[in-house]
This record gives C-alpha cells, sequence and structure tokens, in this order.
C-alpha cells in the first residue's frame, strides 16, 4: 500500500468526518431555527422528539437499562446476532446463486427450463412476507434465526444467478474464439476466462444482496417471541420513546452501522480480488491503449 | 449489456424486470410471438398449482404447514372486501411515498448535475444510505409522524424509494458523451439548455429503470414499515395479525393483493415510460 | 518440395437461413505452402474473416473440402496446429503478460516447469522480456499485440492465423509492428495467413496476395509477390513495391468496376 493508497484514505476519512460534521449542524441548527421561530412542522423540534446529536452519541456509552451493560455493547450484540443470519443467508445465497448462474450458461435446456421459476421466485415480495414466513417456520418447530438465514438466501440468490449469468455471457466473441482454437475443456473456457470475467458483475450483486440480507434478517425478528436481533430492539425502543427517545436514535445508528458493515466487508473483499488480479478501476474499463 | 439495465437498487427487483423486459416485444406484431413464449410456463404453473392441490389433500397436509391453494382463493374470496380495503390503503402510503421520493430524487439529481461540489458531498452518501436499512428509520418516523398517519408510512417509503431513483437519474444526467457536450459548447448554448437538450433525455432511460425498481420496492416499503406499528387496517398489520393466529390462508390471500397491486404499479410505470419514450422501448427489442 | 498447410476446392459458407441468408463465401480454392506468408485482401463483406475462420475451425464451411496441414480443421485445431491473433489483443485484464502468454500452455497441459521459460523466450522474440510482470492496461496497444503474437506462438503452432492485428494501430507504430511480424516470420519458420484492409501492409509483408471480392465473397486473382524475402523500411521505397502496390489496387478496382457491372 503505497502513499497514494493512504491519501486516498485519508481522504475518504476525512470526507466521512465533514460529512457527520455536516449532518450534526443541520440538525442542531433546524432545532434552533425552528424553535426560534416557532414552528412545529414537518417535525418538532423539542428535545423530545428530536434530541440533541450527542446526547444520542452519549446514549451508546450507558446502560441499556439499569445497572446493565452499556447500550453499545448490548446493541452490539444484538447487531452481531442479526448480520450472523444475514451473513449465513447471504453465503447459502450466493452460492446458489452463482451454481445456478453457471449451469444455465453451460445448459441451455437448463436455463430454459428452470430460469422462468427463478425470475417468477421473486414475484413473492419476500420483504413483505418475512415475518408470516418466520411465524410460519415458529409453528413447524423450525428455530428463528434458520428461518431468518432461509429469507436472507431467498432475497440473495436471485441477483447473483442473474448478474452471474450476464457476466459470464460477456466475454468478447474474441476471446471465446481465442479457447476454441486452443481445443481445451469447456470447464478451462469457464474457470479461466469466463467467471473472472464475470466478478465485477457478480460482486455488484453481492453488495446490493447483503445490504437486502440486513434488511431482510431486521424484518424478520419483527414477530413476538425473537429475542436479541436488531429487530425486535427496535420495536422496544420505539415503544419506550415517550421516556427515553435517544436510545431508539442511538439503535438506528447502530442498525444503519451494520448495514453499511456488512456491504463494507464485501467491498473489501472485491477490492483485495481486484488488487491481486491487476485491475486499477473498478467497474473495468477494457485494456488501455 | 446496456448499462442502462443495471439499476442500483435493492434486491433483485431490478434484475426481474430487466429479465421480463428482454423478452418484451416491441410492438403488436410480436404480441403472438410473447404469447406463445410464456405458454410453457403459464401450463407449468398451472401444473404446480394443481398438484400442489392435490397432494396436500393426498396426504392430509395440515393448513399451517402447508395451505392448499383452494383455500387460498377461499379466503380471497370470502375477505375481498377487508382485504382490498387493506390493500387501498396501503397503496395510498406506497403511492403517497413514491410521489415524495421520485420528486425530491429528480430536484437532487437536477442538483447534482449542475453543480460538481453538491454532486461530491451528496453520492457518496446516498451510496452509502443504500447500504444501510432504510426500514429501521420506520419506528422514527412512527414517533414523529404519529403512529397512525399514512404520512409515517409514507416518509419511510419516499427514504427508500429516493436513493435509487436519485443515484441512478444523476448517473443517467451525467453519463453523456462528451462529444454531445463539446457539441453543445461549440454552439454557446448555456448551461440550462446543455441539460435540457441533452442530459435530460439521456437521463430517462435511467430515470425509468430506477423507477420501476422504485414500484416494486414502495409497495413492499410500506408494507414493511406497517410491521413497525400502526392502524390495522393495512395489508402489513392485516398479514401479521393472521399470521399469528395462523391463519395462513387469509395471509396469503392478502399477499396475493400485495403483488397485483405491485404489478398494476409497475405496469403504470412501464405505460408512462413507453408514452414518454416510445423511441427507446422499441430499440432495445432489437438487441 | 514444400507442403500444403491450407488446400481449400469449392469452399463455401452461407450464413442464415430462408430468405435472409447471406452468402459470405463461394467456390474458394486456395493453396497455401509451408513457410508461405498469405495476405488475404478485400473490401468489407468480401468474406476474408469467415474465410480465415473456416481454416482454423471455428466457423464450419457449408460446402466445399478443406484441408488443413492435411487434415480436417477440426482435427487441426484439436492438434493445435494453429496460433490466432485478433484486432483487439483480447488479452486477460487479470492475468499479468507473462500468464497470458501461458495460458495456451496450461491448457495444452505443459509441465508447469516448461511454462515460464517457454513464455519468457516468447516475450524474448517479441521483444518485451522486461515486461513479464506488468498487466495488459499498463501497455500501448502495439505492446499488447505483441503479446497477443507471443501467445499465439508459445506453443510452436506451424501455423498462424492474423484477423487484422494492426487495425486498431497508429500508422508508425503499424508499420513497426509489420517489421517485427516478418522478423519473427523469418526468425519462426511460421507459415501466415493475414487478413487485412491495407494495400500497402498486404503487399510489404506476403509472398502472395489474395485478392477478394464480396457479394458473393470469392477469390478474384492471386498476386505473387516478387520482392525480395529480406525487406526493409527500404523496400518501402522501391520501385517495385509501388508497382505491386498498384497491381493490388487494380485487381481491387476491377472487381468494384465488374460489380457495378452485374448491378447495371
Amino acid at each position: 500500500m503505497g502513499t497514494a493508497a493512504t491519501r486516498r484514505h485519508v481522504r475518504s476519512g476525512l470526507s466521512i468526518l465533514a460529512l457527520i460534521v455536516v449532518f450534526v449542524l443541520l440538525w442542531e441548527g433546524y432545532k434552533l431555527i425552528w424553535a426560534a421561530l416557532g414552528w412545529e412542522w414537518p417535525v418538532r423540534p423539542d428535545d423530545r422528539t428530536m434530541p440533541h446529536t450527542w446526547d444520542i452519541f452519549l446514549t451508546l456509552f450507558q446502560p441499556a437499562q439499569r445497572n446493565g451493560p452499556l447500550f453499545i455493547f448490548v446493541e452490539g450484540k444484538a447487531a452481531l446476532l442479526t448480520l450472523r443470519e444475514a451473513f449465513v443467508g447471504f453465503v447459502v445465497g450466493g452460492a446458489i446463486g452463482f451454481g445456478l448462474g453457471v449451469l444455465f450458461v453451460r445448459s441451455r435446456t437448463a436455463e430454459r427450463a428452470f430460469m422462468p421459476y427463478v425470475v417468477a421466485s421473486q414475484t413473492v415480495p419476500i420483504l413483505a412476507i418475512a415475518p408470516m414466513v418466520v411465524v410460519w417456520g415458529g409453528r413447524l418447530d423450525v428455530p428463528q434465526w434458520l428461518t431468518v438465514s432461509v429469507i436472507a438466501a431467498y432475497l440473495t440468490f436471485f441477483p447473483v444467478a442473474i448478474n452471474t449469468l450476464r457476466g459470464l455471457r460477456s466475454t468478447p466473441t474474441n476471446a471465446l474464439e481465442l479457447m476454441r482454437s486452443y481445443a481445451g475443456k469447456p470447464r478451462e473456457t469457464l474457470w479461466k476466462l469466463q467467471v473472472p470475467t464475470a466478478m465485477p458483475y457478480i460482486f455488484t450483486a453481492l453488495k446490493v444482496s447483503a445490504a437486502a440480507s440486513v434488511i431482510g434478517a431486521i424484518v424478520g425478528e419483527l414477530p413476538a417471541g425473537f429475542r436479541g436481533g436488531l429487530g425486535r430492539d427496535l420495536l422496544q425502543y420505539s415503544q419506550q420513546f415517550t421516556a427515553a427517545p435517544e436510545k431508539l436514535f442511538a439503535a438506528v445508528l447502530i442498525a444503519g452501522l451494520a448495514g453499511m458493515f456488512f456491504v463494507g466487508l464485501v467491498t473489501l473483499v472485491e477490492h483485495r480480488w481486484a488488487g491481486r488480479n491487476g485491475l486499477r478501476s473498478y467497474p473495468r474499463e477494457g485494456t488501455a491503449g | 449489456m446496456t448499462e442502462r439495465d443495471e439499476v442500483i437498487g435493492e434486491s433483485g427487483v431490478t434484475d426481474v424486470f430487466a429479465a421480463f423486459e428482454e423478452d418484451l416485444p416491441g410492438g403488436p406484431s410480436n404480441q403472438r410471438g410473447v404469447i406463445v413464449r410464456y405458454l410453457p410456463a403459464v401450463v407449468a404453473f398451472a401444473v404446480v398449482i394443481l398438484l400442489w392441490e392435490g397432494l396436500t389433500r393426498l396426504f392430509g397436509v395440515e393448513t399451517f404447514v402447508l395451505p392448499k391453494p383452494s383455500e387460498v382463493m377461499t379466503s380471497f374470496l370470502e375477505t375481498a372486501g377487508v382485504i382490498w380495503g387493506a390493500g387501498f390503503r396501503t397503496l395510498i402510503e406506497a403511492v403517497g411515498g413514491f410521489v415524495i421520493g421520485v420528486t425530491l430524487a429528480v430536484i437532487t439529481s437536477l442538483a447534482a448535475a449542475r453543480w460538481v461540489g453538491f454532486r461530491e458531498g451528496v453520492l457518496p452518501l446516498a451510496i452509502a444510505a443504500n447500504a444501510t436499512p432504510i426500514v429501521a428509520l420506520a419506528p422514527i418516523f412512527n414517533n414523529w409522524f404519529s403512529i397512525t398517519s399514512p404520512f409515517s408510512k409514507m416518509a419511510v417509503v419516499a427514504v427508500v424509494v429516493y436513493f435509487p431513483v436519485m443515484i441512478n437519474t444523476t448517473r443517467g444526467l451525467l453519463e453523456v458523451e462528451p462529444g454531445e457536450i463539446e457539441l453543445m459548447r461549440s454552439m454557446a448554448a448555456s448551461p440550462t439548455e446543455v441539460t435540457r437538450m441533452v442530459r435530460i433525455p439521456n437521463a430517462l432511460p435511467y430515470f425509468f429503470a430506477s423507477l420501476k425498481v422504485a414500484s416494486a420496492l414502495s409497495i413492499i416499503a410500506a408494507i414493511v414499515a406497517e410491521y413497525f406499528g400502526g392502524p390495522q387496517d393495512v395489508l402489513g398489520q392485516y398479514i401479521i395479525n393472521r399470521a399469528n393466529l395462523f391463519q395462513f390462508p387469509d395471509a396469503w390471500a392478502a399477499i396475493l393483493v400485495a403483488s397485483i397491486l405491485g404489478v398494476v404499479f409497475y405496469l403504470l410505470v412501464l405505460g408512462a415510460e413507453r408514452l414518454v419514450m416510445p423511441w427507446h422501448v422499441s430499440f432495445r427489442s432489437t438487441e | 518440395m514444400t507442403e500444403a498447410v491450407v488446400e481449400a476446392r469449392g469452399v463455401g459458407k452461407v450464413f442464415g437461413s430462408g430468405p435472409d441468408q447471406t452468402e459470405a463465401l463461394r467456390g474458394i480454392d486456395l493453396d497455401i505452402s509451408s513457410g508461405d506468408f498469405v495476405s488475404l485482401i478485400g473490401p468489407s463483406g468480401c468474406g476474408k474473416s469467415t474465410l480465415l475462420r473456416i481454416i482454423g475451425d471455428l466457423v464450419g464451411p457449408t460446402t466445399g473440402d478443406i484441408a488443413v496441414n492435411g487434415k480436417t480443421p477440426d482435427r487441426a485445431r484439436l492438434d493445435r496446429d494453429y496460433g490466432i491473433v485478433f484486432q483487439s489483443a483480447t488479452l486477460l485484464d487479470w492475468r499479468t503478460v507473462q500468464k497470458n502468454v501461458e495460458l495456451p500452455l496450461e491448457i495444452m497441459d505443459f509441465p508447469a516447469d516448461v511454462r515460464p521459460v517457454r513464455a519468457a523466450e516468447m516475450l524474448e522474440l517479441v521483444q518485451l522480456g522486461g515486461f513479464a510482470g506488468h498487466f495488459p492496461w499498463q501497455l500501448s496497444g502495439g505492446m499488447q499485440q505483441r503479446v497477443a503474437i507471443a501467445r499465439a506462438l508459445a506453443f510452436k503452432p506451424s501455423l498462424l492465423l492474423m484477423d487484422e492485428p494492426f487495425g486498431a494501430l497508429d500508422e508508425m507504430t503499424r508499420e513497426l509492428m509489420q517489421q517485427e511480424v516478418l522478423r519473427i516470420w523469418e526468425e519462426t519458420g511460421t507459415s501466415v495467413i493475414f487478413v487485412t484492409h491495407s494495400i500497402p501492409e498486404a503487399v510489404f509483408l506476403s509472398t502472395k496476395v489474395v485478392v477478394m471480392s464480396p457479394r458473393p465473397g470469392r477469390i478474384s486473382e492471386e498476386i505473387v509477390i516478387d520482392l525480395p524475402r529480406l525487406r526493409t523500411q527500404d523496400t518501402r521505397e522501391d520501385q517495385r513495391y509501388f508497382e505491386l502496390i498498384t497491381e493490388v489496387r487494380e485487381a481491387l478496382r476491377r472487381e468494384e468496376s465488374g460489380v457495378a457491372d452485374d448491378r447495371a
């Protein structure tokens, strides 16, 4: 990692800091101006409805419940639980999606037979029915974390399958002719040419799916009886809003960070792969010259 | 591969449309082709339904394990008044949020295309925000805008819709051939003229692609927002209430309503797209 | 007695069927001997790229017989008798230059210890020895094409197929690359079939120029290039060089006006 990369990292770090400062200024500014002018629309500027940003931040380092562990630890644990479910589903769904993509590119018959079902699977709005699926799973004595993971897998496999297929098919004709001229096994063309070509597409799908998996996990945790995940905690703090509004905001902050963390992780893997494979910019723009 | 079909959006919704639209014909002459192409899928679907019904009856599968299609249909017809009423209220939340979100997104996009400083600040933020579980804002909005008001759900929908539409419309406004910009410059066109005559037409495909994603997301976001609490006569609450009582056929009937609403909304956007950009859609069918 | 590398008799190719079909090639009779450098030249639609691909078994002929190295094209391909270079270098972006050259060796199951040695040897041949660790995007267009040539020759085929390899390069680089190809041809003794749009390029490089005409694609003339084997930049100013260019140009013109007469 040279100085150019470090400079880039410092620059992003500073931009993030700047964004946080701007957000705090806007928030507190809104409160000040609206309170001074006595306005109440769209949101009331009082401390009950809009706690001060520093109060929200400080809440992270106070006990979540009387004499209990710190908020940041409690919600951090909840976030990890949610992320774990999302991750399991994400990995399984990603593997299935990739497998389907490879299958469809190798066998036109398989594609024609199964693609309609793959597409149709997404007409079921799984996010919208996630809580119902969890209740259903519970009735069938399936552990809740498993049902939630299945939901995450369902959300992941489709974009990964479609993008894998698109990416595998996007290899230039000349490259395919080249491989044909080498008279190798079809497997070699797949792994040496088509899969590396497809990686940018696959990573795009993975990033979208990572975000979706986290959402799916949170929504899946909403039905009653689930303990310890972000979903239920958000509901709980929502009910405690009149007493302690900062807690809800702090919990939402942690949920947001959890999502960003997961997508960030995938992005990191993507950059490592790109770095090791000589690609200097993403998405690829083709060879220079 | 056209970049335009690659919408930065949520879950696989984008790609369902791309997959579906790759099959869409350019005009009336191809309609027979479409029917022929989809016939096997339709037949397969009918077979699946029949098998499902048959096998669940045969093995005496309990409703709570897997409801029979006939039970879902019965519920669908019997509770029609309730579920469509709930559907209507949810639809209002979805459409309201959609309109707000899209409007804000368009305004922000135009600003981002025009002023580099604004863009450099807002665009990365939008992309990062897209990675966060926006539905987590639902409890906040419930408290801010009164949990019983549809506006609290509309706000969630608006935020969910805002980001993909804004990101993609900005891309569309900016990713113009440099040659076209140079041409406009050579004719001493003002920035407004450049925006109006080159950038906006260029952005329309991106815009509509993101609208299609947003239309599907709206219904889903509205339902998910409803799960965080509120009046009972909306789809989300109905579904979860029925599910908690293990009345799954009722829940599925409501989900059917949600799917139908989603498809209708999508087709409306599709219709709007064809109206505004007849040249583009027919261009795509020749690929 | 030099052996025939390519023997084509009555080769034809029709694409598509029904009213939409196009006859890309008709009645192609062609002989190419070992050690030849043969250029296929003609306007767009004359089928020269198609003919090259038929020789390489990337496309099958509809009619006629063709033998490559005395075998059927697919046998020749399975025996790895030829290497191919396209207009775009088609290097794999995610592999270094060296790994790109090693690609065919991997697929052809060359032993792992032989591959880097051979790759290095080929890179020396195209004078890119110091760039083994670079990635394609770090090289200019001309350099990328040289890597593509090194790759095509890595497994030492007896035949090299080139489809307008210098079409995307600027004129100066092009002339340098032409010199390079001739040098490599001398050093390796490979037979070359070269598709091009450029008359001077065809004359400068070849032992024989095959003029083709379109609609349907066919061979209209074969012009033997009797310039000395050793060609240099001085050859480009040679009297005979210009005469031959004119000959080829007139052959192309004849076909053009011939087609015009047919339509009149």
